[in-house]
């Protein structure tokens, strides 16, 4: 357990082709096309990815994209507000799961 | 300390030559009525080094014999230097694209005001450290009231036509990182730039340099300071890119100190390391056959300016 999520292991993210080089290949084409200036700029997109890495608990990803917010010139305030969003999406996700639970709550109660 | 990467040598793979002379960068001597935290050369109001009347017409000497296409005048900030005037008239009498590397709140002071004038006249580009659009940062990196003293600045810089298109008056902005990261992308930060100044002050400005943090002077200071050396230069490494070796400034630049010495780079002189390799050290001994072919000194410093896109005082290079 004490190897698992090691910071220096963000550097080996360029290697997650090996053993399957063509996909890593066509993988790493399509994240520099997805994240690149468009129709969202790349700052826009770098606060996306800000909200998901932390909403998906992803330490490589957070270091990465709170650094490469930095490096866009992203306010701490942005930053933060960007995480609320991923908060406030998770948070309703919860509570829209509690659906189920009310439907079945109603079919079973007298 | 013990290095745990690659030497910049190992990694770059062979040495590093200069292919000519094209910007002939001058630094006037160490003073600013400023400290920035990220500042390489540690200039300050206390510094005393300037560069003598003997050195500086030797540099303009040097710059009559040879067609060396631009000059580039930094510091300090160059308008401390008490004939700076005479020596940026001089310069601009030569006809070659001239420009001032400013720290721009200088430019407020009554003693210096005289300098938007001289500049607008000689049609000098001028470059002004703009580390972030945020006030908060920026004033954390240069000083408290630095960043509404330079809305002022660029202000009347615009009022005189500077930043405006067809006006010929370039305004250049230079971003830093203000913190242990690398700078982003220069077109997203100059569009974020651009849209920032304009819309909080109505400010012009032609085109935005990101410039990486050097690993020296009062940057290194700070990355000891705060633990984050290791992982700066980790992430300088990790970036290393090899295209950058086509273009990196030394390849072109040619840096004159305050007391004549020549340097591959404004990094190196603050290194004190003098070009080397054979090729002349001081400016009285100037010969340009042997200095545009010279092999560059480099060191792990270096990996500053090959990071990602790259760095140079013009900004991006790959």
């Amino acid at each position: 357990m004490a190897d698992y999520y090691e910071q220096k292991d963000l550097a080996d993210f360029a290697n997650i082709g090996e053993y399957a080089p063509a996909l890593g290949e066509k993988y790493f084409a399509y994240y520099g096309e997805a994240m690149k200036d468009g129709a969202l700029s790349a700052r826009e997109k770098a606060l996306i990815a800000l909200a998901v890495a932390t909403t998906q608990k992803c330490p490589y990803c957070i270091d990465a994209y709170t650094n490469q917010c930095l490096s866009l010139g992203v306010s701490q305030e942005e930053m933060m507000e960007a995480v609320h969003v991923g908060s406030a999406m998770v948070a309703g996700i919860v509570l829209a799961h509690s659906t189920q639970m009310r439907k079945i709550i109603k079919k079973k109660e007298m | 300390m013990t290095s745990v990467f690659p030497s910049f040598e190992e990694k770059a793979a062979g040495q590093l030559a200069a292919a000519g002379i094209e910007i002939f960068q001058i630094n006037l001597g160490y003073r600013c009525n400023l400290e920035c935290r990220h500042c390489h050369v540690e200039a300050g109001p206390h510094r005393r080094e300037l560069m003598s009347r003997p050195v500086m017409a030797m540099c303009l000497e040097v710059l009559q014999r040879h067609p060396i296409p631009t000059i580039d005048i930094t510091g300090g900030t160059p308008e401390m230097h008490p004939d700076f005037p005479r020596f940026l008239e001089k310069c601009a009498a030569l006809g070659r694209r001239l420009l001032v590397r400013t720290n721009g709140v200088i430019l407020l002071e009554e003693e210096y005001a005289s300098f938007l004038d001289l500049y607008t006249q000689h049609k000098v580009e001028v470059v002004v450290s703009f580390p972030h659009v945020e006030l908060k940062m920026t004033n954390r990196q240069r000083g408290e009231g630095v960043y509404s003293r330079l809305i002022e600045v660029l202000l009347l810089l615009n009022e005189r036509g500077y930043g405006q298109t067809g006006s010929g008056l370039v305004l250049n902005l230079v971003h830093n990182p203000s913190g242990a990261y690398l700078p982003g992308l220069q077109h997203s930060l100059e569009n974020h730039y651009r849209q920032a100044l304009r819309e909080k002050h109505g400010i012009a400005f032609n085109q935005l340099f990101c410039i990486t943090n050097m690993p020296i002077g009062r940057y290194l200071a700070y990355l000891q300071q705060t633990d984050n050396y290791e992982d700066y230069m980790m992430a300088l490494v990790n970036a290393f890119n090899p295209a950058t070796l086509e273009s990196v400034m030394c390849k072109s630049t040619l840096s004159v100190g305050w007391d004549g010495k020549l340097y591959d780079c404004d990094f190196n002189q603050m290194l004190g390391l003098t070009v080397n390799h054979g090729a002349p050290e001081h400016i009285d001994t100037f010969d340009l056959a042997r200095l545009a072919n010279r092999r560059v000194v480099t060191g792990n410093h270096c990996y500053g300016c090959t990071a990602g896109a790259g760095s140079s005082c013009r900004g991006e290079i790959a």
